[in-house]
């Protein structure tokens, strides 16, 4: 159906229906010499929302059955003996059907009881639109038409109009929950497919990594050992942190407690542009400068630094990280009310003395957010590690040596030929899934951190 | 408390602010031309004041007349605000407060504040008396800081209604008794000075009442300037009064002469309630 058409039709009944509702409100209101419960715009717009949801609903029902609708016309007007076939042969001949209907070449000569078929579901299809547009037409008016029937003197639209807004917030937010359900659902599903290849154990407990591509002839199903990427991922960030919460949380004690405003306020979005920049741009820097100069700087001191490592890695990661901290940070800082600053200085504490003992644990449970949060983000980075971190999924403690992480090792059994069905492309999911867990653990961990020590100070 | 009245006799020689000569008392803070800039504007216009040791002074004013402005110039918390000067000379005890070589946290120390809301830190009350405390060394050990707390709060007359929860947060405390948390935590540093910015003006009636109270008897030990928009607290707790309007000090004197017999007219419409 056409989208433009179904969008230019709800936008004149939307048009049309608050202009009703108003001006009808307007005329009673005239018409009684007295003030009516509510005002116009509300009578508008909650003939607007009665004349929008019914509308909505229609196309919304056509949204849900159309396939299926479609389909089985399809079906009816093929020979009786296509029905009995395999469920992929079917899919197949009405996808043939739909094809020639649409225009679009097929393989092979077109039967002519396809054709014809084609033909008979393109009128199919014009009646079904137009029959969709007329029955949304026409509930949206018989809406309008109840919706406005109701105004009168003591209606209160406005409570109707603050319902409405209010189930429209609700369901906003529910969009996000059930997202994240959604994610968790589908990862979860394929992740169960791998295990049917892979010992639970095995996965979770396993040292090695190292999954055999069956393009190389053997049927062998490789060694897929979480823990070499895991220890990688958590060394990576976990560099990645010491090098971004001091700095960061530095930068955001200097900015909002000492700086002049004047300095401040060049120097935050400075450090904000760095948020900006493409973490790819980061790995290139990684690779060719930061990289050397490690290894180079390891070599004067005599430490064996390789140039692609863990270290490297969770150096330039930490960079990237600190605008998170700094910028989130100094906003808190700055929240925390100035009769705090006050009360502690006016006791003869010093300017550092009221910050680590009042104005840190009273913007403490923003700090864990923003410290939480660009963990979370170094957890999940992927480009600055796919370049500058050596992909060597080896269990190695040493820094100083390449590693490789979760989220690259999900990069590199996705990309190339791809076999859903494989468990080398599957274990993708599971790697996914144990990202998404970890993540998961530290927000809890983190929001326990925050109720334990928070420090209310309203 | 004994070093510093060796001074007194150095600072019985500056010359007295007019109006404030009193031979009974010492002057302990002393003021003269002290004018406050916010950027380009001029918040108070060469103010000199005595204020004389362990007695109440009282400063009143419409709002926005600069008095909470200048109580701030004691003890330099105008520092903390952007583009804040202040020019001519705040003495305490004879000493300029604003000479470069002055450590701003000792005489913070000395010259403690209350403020005009209460701003307990979100610690527990007994972390909240002790922090000044804590901050100085002036304790040795634990029991010597448990004693400065529980004396500090019987003083502030808190002790009875807290005593079986030193350990809850103190801004769970009602408005009356966080402010007396604050006084107390004020106290607990033992100060010389104690400012007062409108300590009242958040609170109820009994709440005041028990208050200025606590005032009085401070009086024993402290010198109190107190800021405050109720001229009946300022006939109640105060000995001495100053009068501001418009950044200028109008009038000062004995409390009473200033509610009985003002000098200025602007002080007589003002305490008569014709203007403010």
């Amino acid at each position: 159906m056409n989208a433009l058409f179904i969008a230019a039709l709800l936008l004149v009944l939307l048009g049309l229906s608050y202009q009703m509702g108003w001006s009808r409100s307007k005329k009673l209101a005239a018409a009684e010499g007295e003030s009516m419960h509510s005002r116009p715009v509300y009578h508008g717009a909650f003939v607007a929302i009665w004349a929008l949801l019914p509308a909505l609903v229609v196309f919304g029902l056509w949204a849900l059955f159309a396939r299926s609708a479609s389909d089985n016309y399809i079906i009816s007007q093929l020979p009786p003996e296509t029905s009995s076939l395999a469920q992929g042969e079917v899919t197949s001949a009405i996808q043939r059907v739909k094809s020639i209907a649409s225009g679009f070449g097929v393989v092979g000569q077109a039967d002519p009881v396809e054709a014809k078929a084609a033909e008979a579901y393109n009128q199919f299809r014009t009646l079904i639109t137009l029959g969709v547009l007329a029955a949304a037409a026409g509930m949206g008016l018989l809406g309008l038409l109840w919706a406005r029937s109701r105004i009168a003197k003591r209606f209160r639209a406005r409570n109707e109009v603050e319902l409405a807004i209010r189930i429209g917030l609700i369901a906003c937010s529910a969009i996000a929950i059930l997202t994240t359900l959604g994610i968790a659902l589908s990862l979860i599903a394929d992740a169960l497919q791998f295990f049917s290849f892979v010992q639970p154990l095995d996965f979770f407990f396993g040292t090695s990594w190292n999954p055999r591509f069956q393009s190389t002839g053997s049927d062998a199903v490789g060694e897929y050992g979480l823990l070499p990427l895991l220890w990688g991922t958590i060394m990576v960030s976990g560099i990645a942190m010491l090098v971004a919460i001091p700095v960061g949380l530095m930068s955001a004690i200097y900015l909002s407690q000492y700086a002049d405003y004047r300095v401040r306020n060049v120097v935050k979005p400075i450090i904000e542009v760095l948020a900006g920049i493409p973490t790819i741009v980061y790995g290139f820097f990684a690779l060719v400068t930061v990289g050397p100069f490690l290894s180079s700087a390891g070599d004067l001191i005599g430490i064996d630094i390789r140039a692609t490592s863990a270290l490297t890695a969770g150096v330039v990661m930490g960079i990237m990280i600190i605008p998170f901290i700094s910028s989130l940070s100094e906003d808190i800082l700055h929240q925390v009310p100035n009769a705090m600053r006050d009360g502690s200085l006016g006791l003869g504490a010093t300017k550092s003395e009221t910050i680590v003992n009042v104005l840190v644990p009273a913007a403490l449970p923003g700090i864990v957010g923003a410290v939480l949060l660009a963990t979370s983000r170094a957890i999940g980075e992927t480009m600055i590690v796919v370049l500058a971190a050596g992909n060597s999924p080896v269990l190695r403690l040493n820094p100083a040596e390449p590693v490789s992480t979760v989220t690259v090792t999900i990069v590199n059994q996705l990309t190339g030929d791809a076999d859903f069905t494989s468990p080398q492309s599957l274990v993708a999911f599971a790697l996914g899934l144990t990202l998404f867990a970890m993540t998961l653990l530290l927000n809890v961990v983190a929001l326990y951190i925050v109720r334990r020590f928070r420090e209310q100070y309203e | 408390m004994d070093i510093v009245q060796d001074k007194t006799a150095e600072t019985a020689k500056s010359t007295p602010a007019p109006g404030t000569s009193d031979p009974g008392k010492r002057i302990r803070v002393s003021t003269r031309d002290v004018s406050v800039f916010y950027g380009e504007k001029q918040a108070m216009f060469d103010v000199s004041i005595d204020i004389p040791d362990r007695s109440v002074t009282s400063f009143i004013g419409p709002s926005g007349c600069g008095k909470s402005t200048f109580l701030r110039c004691i003890n330099r918390m105008n520092d903390t605000i952007d583009g804040c000067r202040v020019s001519g000379v705040v003495e305490l005890d004879g000493e300029d407060i604003n000479r470069p070589d002055l450590d701003v946290v000792e005489l913070r120390a000395r010259v403690g504040m209350v403020f005009q809301k209460p701003n307990p830190f979100p610690k527990t009350i007994y972390q909240n008396v002790a922090y000044g405390p804590r901050i100085h060394g002036m304790t040795k050990n634990k029991a010597e800081l448990d004693e400065i707390v529980v004396s500090s709060l019987q003083r502030a007359g808190l002790f009875e209604e807290v005593k079986d929860r030193l350990d809850q947060p103190g801004t769970g405390l009602s408005g009356g008794q966080q402010q007396r948390l604050c006084i107390a935590r004020a106290i607990a540093t033992r100060p010389e000075v104690l400012l007062m910015d409108e300590p009242c003006s958040a609170l109820d009636p009994i709440a005041t009442a028990i208050i200025e109270e606590l005032i009085d008897e401070l009086r024993e030990n402290f010198t109190i300037v107190i800021v405050t928009h109720s001229m009946q607290q300022a006939a109640r707790v105060s000995q001495k009064t100053a009068f501001f309007h418009l950044g200028k000090l109008i009038e000062t004197g004995d409390t009473e002469q200033i509610f009985t017999n003002p000098k200025e007219q602007k002080t007589q419409d003002y305490i008569t309630g014709r203007f403010g």
